[in-house]
């Protein structure tokens, strides 16, 4: 028990010094490729937690892709901005406030309820009605549907908000941001043979998710980075902005899940509400349209506005 | 406790309308986003009538039957499940934005026409998806009972609201929008940090449950303290309450004029609504009369400090957008009036409390006249070429109705009878008189000098008829006059209705504030 | 002090580092990985008490690690809005920062 107390003692010091390393990084780079170090170790610590299926969220999201979108940022930054610091009187106001925060946080960890409040035994007794076993996903698609439909037209609206940032002159063409000028053979190689180990684990997560961790959002996420990888390696290309069959797949998702849950008025007394009898079926159905969705909304959202009309 | 929350009425008509209010928009965003081109300005026209036939039903019901609706998602009682929740207030806001919302549709369609020859074009698809994305949000912030699902009803409402800034492109639209959404993203994320605490205290994240556990009588836990802190600042952040303001004049000034009205009539108004229902549908009436004090302090300063910016802006839209942060002040006076210990036994009475009244009137009449003002601004704008305010001499002459409009809608600004703006005014000025806080009334009065010194500087020269007359860049049409004034005449006639019809605003609020609970 | 409390902790202090890396670095790019760190920091906070709401035979509450999911997915919507207004400012003023227009 000690033992796992000192790795979780380092592991949380490490976090701790690349959040720092981070904050106080000379280049912007440095400071992204601390981040990206610093969102594995964050993984790690959700395995600690219990928490799987955050743990494969945040491993996709929180430091792959997120990472690919900072480094891209990083490297287009000017050279020699050296915008001014701002004044001691700030900083220290600053950090006195922040410190404030955190040490109250640090009290109100410490002072939390014990036993913690939770729904995890009503979470589950009602979960085999559902015919699933992951309570996870029993949160995202049923007790909470309404979260995760409208989760995943945000998805279509950031889209619309990066779009809506293209030169007029652009729109229609094709996002162009992650393309590699050069790719090298290794990139090439990795993207030809990457993507179809990392479509079975999507699918795998996807499917899986009824029982154990994994779901629309983790499986997307896997598929979403496979797709950036061959867009990066210049394999594939991203769909033109104006096409309407990107746009249909990009809300097929949440329009399944709305027209699913419309049915619900009928079908199981209310909004939302799954038939006892066939709730599986829908759940899975709308679990695979939406985890396709999200894989294109990600890729795309990566993917930048519209480029220039070739 | 916890059973007096669980005994709603089992089957009010009108509950489904709730699910449709937050469906319509969502469902006419994918409709429009994926037909495209035309249809996208089609699509959101058809969809706004619908709308305010949604939003004056469920008014209807709610004041039919004299109390809140409410639905259970999916079938699933909180707290597993997420409910929805329409009282008085919440039923007026979604009015006034389905209002607001057709006035602003009907004046953009000028402005975000595709251009013959395309079959898309960058701004249109944008503004009409933004705008059925901002409706969503704005929806799902009023009728939100959970508050993590009132937490994606934020990001929508962010999502939507930036883009809609930096519509133009310009470089000063792209920085105000970047502050903007840096302010926004701080703000969501300290709520969220305030939902995590209270779930961990309470193990709830529904407000009625939260309230009820909130009340029982032991001490509040820790953890809840510190969640109501953090809530209230992010969501101040996204109000732009003064001192966290900097973001919101070149952000609601740099949006194209049917954004602008949007922004400021409606979306600063949806954080403001949390803060309500944060301080008095779920935190405990002690600790509201503290909060109380400490927000309307602020909200006094707001009130002198945008009063005095405004005065001196060269620019008209700029002049309007720091009005907003003065006008959101004149909110935030409704909590010490409301909370008054002096004004509880006012709530015990059937009359309407005058400050909460005060203060519904306050946020509708001015999301009508500040929609009314922006579009008017952008009319003068097209037509002129320019927004400047020294440039606006003998513009009455020019486009009379127009300035008729801007003048009507700053009537209501200043709290000049016979205004919206005036009965709210006088609401809140009697209710800080009568529970013997005076000195609210003098920011109050203060704030109404400060108005018409800075509506005084944009009508004295367009109200003039000396000098030489002005010459128009551009013509402009007469229908989108007619709605400008429509709009500003909304916001006068609320100021002509008897006060007794306002009782739809008190619906499900007495006892709100724990005062009327048996 | 069991791991839980302390990986609380540690939440706690991302997000006053986050939360003072917001307020005063000047670049944009170190202003969203800050938000990010803050962000990263409430996350864990919440897993914190998913984990001390393990019962039923779960190891964690499984309602706020679905709603931690839910939030991974806004951060990253938020984080690409974000990182696109900066390249725009970039190709326009060539600047990075926010600090000169008023």
């Amino acid at each position: 028990m000690s033992l796992a107390l000192a790795a979780d003692a380092g592991l949380a010091l490490l976090i701790l010094g690349l959040a720092v390393w981070t904050t106080i990084a000379r280049t912007a780079f440095g400071a992204v490729i601390g981040f990206m170090a610093y969102g594995f170790l964050v993984a790690l610590v959700w395995v600690r937690l219990a928490a799987v299926d955050v743990a494969l969220t945040e491993a996709a999201l929180g430091s792959g892709l997120t990472g690919v979108l900072l480094l891209g940022a990083a490297a287009r930054l000017p050279r020699d901005a050296a915008a001014a610091r701002p004044g001691w009187g700030l900083r220290l106001a600053a950090g006195v406030v922040s410190a404030a925060v955190a040490a109250g946080l640090a009290a109100v960890v410490l002072l939390l309820p014990v036993p913690g409040p939770t729904l995890a035994p009503v979470a589950t007794a009602t979960l085999p009605t559902l015919g699933l076993g992951n309570p996870v996903t029993g949160v995202l698609i049923a007790y909470r549907a309404i979260d995760t439909l409208l989760e995943s037209v945000v998805l279509v609206l950031a889209l619309i908000g990066l779009w809506s940032l293209a030169r007029d002159e652009d729109w229609g063409g094709r996002p162009d941001a992650l393309r590699a000028a050069n790719p090298g053979a290794a990139l090439v190689l990795l993207a030809q043979v990457l993507p179809p180990l990392g479509l079975l684990v999507g699918v795998h997560l996807f499917w899986t998710g009824a029982i154990a961790p994994g779901g629309a959002f983790q499986g997307g996420t896997v598929l979403a980075a496979m797709w950036v990888l061959t867009l990066v390696a210049g394999l594939t290309r991203p769909p033109r902005v104006g096409g309407r069959g990107v746009r249909l797949l990009l809300v097929a998702g949440p329009a399944l899940f709305l027209a699913i849950g419309v049915a619900g008025f009928w079908l199981g007394g209310a909004f939302l509400a799954y038939p006892a009898a066939d709730a599986k079926p829908l759940i899975l159905a709308i679990e695979a349209a939406l985890t396709l969705s999200i894989a294109v909304a990600l890729g795309l959202l990566l993917a930048g506005p519209p480029g220039a009309r070739e | 406790m916890d059973s007096l929350f669980t005994l709603t009425p089992p089957a009010a008509w009108g509950a489904p309308l709730l699910v449709t209010a937050l469906m319509l928009p969502v469902a006419a965003l994918m409709l429009a986003f994926v037909l495209g081109g035309r249809h996208a300005e089609r699509v959101v026209l058809a969809t706004l009538p619908i709308g305010l036939g949604v939003a004056v039903a469920i008014a209807a019901a709610v004041l039919h039957q004299g109390a809140t609706l409410h639905y259970d998602l999916g079938g699933w009682a909180p707290p597993l499940g997420v409910s929805l929740h329409a009282d008085g207030l919440s039923a007026t806001l979604l009015l006034t934005t389905a209002v607001v919302l057709c006035a602003v549709g009907l004046y953009a369609r000028a402005d975000f026409r595709v251009p013959s020859g395309a079959r898309e074009a960058r701004a249109p698809l944008a503004f009409w998806t933004l705008l059925l994305a901002v409706w969503a949000g704005l929806n799902a912030v009023f009728l939100g009972q959970d508050l993590f699902n009132l937490y994606v009803a934020l990001e929508l409402l962010t999502f939507a609201a930036v883009p809609l800034v930096c519509l133009r492109g310009s470089p000063q639209t792209i920085a105000a929008a970047l502050r903007y959404l840096l302010f926004a993203l701080l703000g969501s994320v300290l709520y969220l940090l305030g939902g995590a605490l209270f779930y961990g205290a309470y193990g709830t994240l529904d407000i009625a449950l939260l309230s009820a556990r909130l009340a029982s009588g032991d001490p509040i836990a820790p953890a809840a303290l510190a969640a109501a802190a953090l809530m209230t600042a992010g969501l101040l952040a996204k109000t732009a309450l003064f001192p966290l303001h900097l973001w919101l004049p070149p952000a609601h000034a740099g949006a194209p004029a049917a954004g602008s009205a949007v922004l400021s009539a409606l979306v600063v108004k949806a954080s403001f609504f949390l803060i309500l229902r944060l301080w008095f549908d779920v935190m405990p009436d002690p600790l509201t009369h503290l909060a109380a004090q400490v927000l309307a302090t602020l909200g006094a300063a707001a009130i002198l400090f945008g009063g005095i910016l405004a005065l001196r802006q060269a620019r008209l839209k700029m002049l309007i957008a720091y009005s907003t942060l003065a006008q959101i002040g004149y909110l935030f006076l409704v909590f010490p009036l409301v909370a008054s210990p002096a004004a509880a036994p006012a709530l015990d009475l059937v009359q309407a409390p005058g400050a909460w009244t005060g203060g519904v009137l306050q946020l509708v009449s001015h999301a009508f006249a500040k929609a009314a003002m922006f579009m008017a601004a952008g009319l003068i704008a097209g037509a002129l070429g320019h927004d400047q305010v020294r440039g606006l001499g003998g513009l009455g002459r020019v486009l009379p109705m127009t300035v008729f409009a801007f003048a009507l809608a700053g009537l209501s600004l200043m709290g000049l009878p016979p205004s919206g703006g005036f009965a709210a005014k006088w609401l809140l000025l009697s209710a800080a008189i009568e529970t013997g806080q005076w000195w609210w009334t003098l920011v109050m009065l203060a704030g109404g000098l400060l108005t018409g010194g800075y509506l005084f500087r944009v009508l004295a020269p367009a109200l003039s008829t000396r000098g030489p007359p002005l010459t128009l860049v551009k013509p402009v049409e007469r229908s989108r006059e007619l709605v400008v004034l429509g709009l500003a005449l909304c916001s006068v006639v609320l100021g002509l209705v008897p006060l007794s019809s306002f009782g739809l605003v008190q619906i499900g609020r007495l006892g709100a504030t724990g005062i009327g609970l048996p | 002090m069991s791991s839980v409390t302390l990986f609380g902790l540690c939440g706690a202090a991302l997000v006053g580092l986050g939360l003072f890396g917001l307020i005063v670095q000047p670049g944009v790019l170190r202003k969203i990985l800050a938000f990010n760190l803050l962000g990263s920091g409430v996350l864990l906070l919440f897993g914190v008490i998913a984990r001390r709401g393990a019962a039923a035979g779960i190891g964690s509450d499984p309602v706020p690690q679905a709603l931690i999911i839910t939030a991974l997915v806004v951060a990253f919507a938020a984080t690409v809005l974000a990182v696109a207004l900066l390249r725009r400012l970039v190709q326009e003023t060539g600047r990075d920062s926010l600090d000169t227009d008023g």
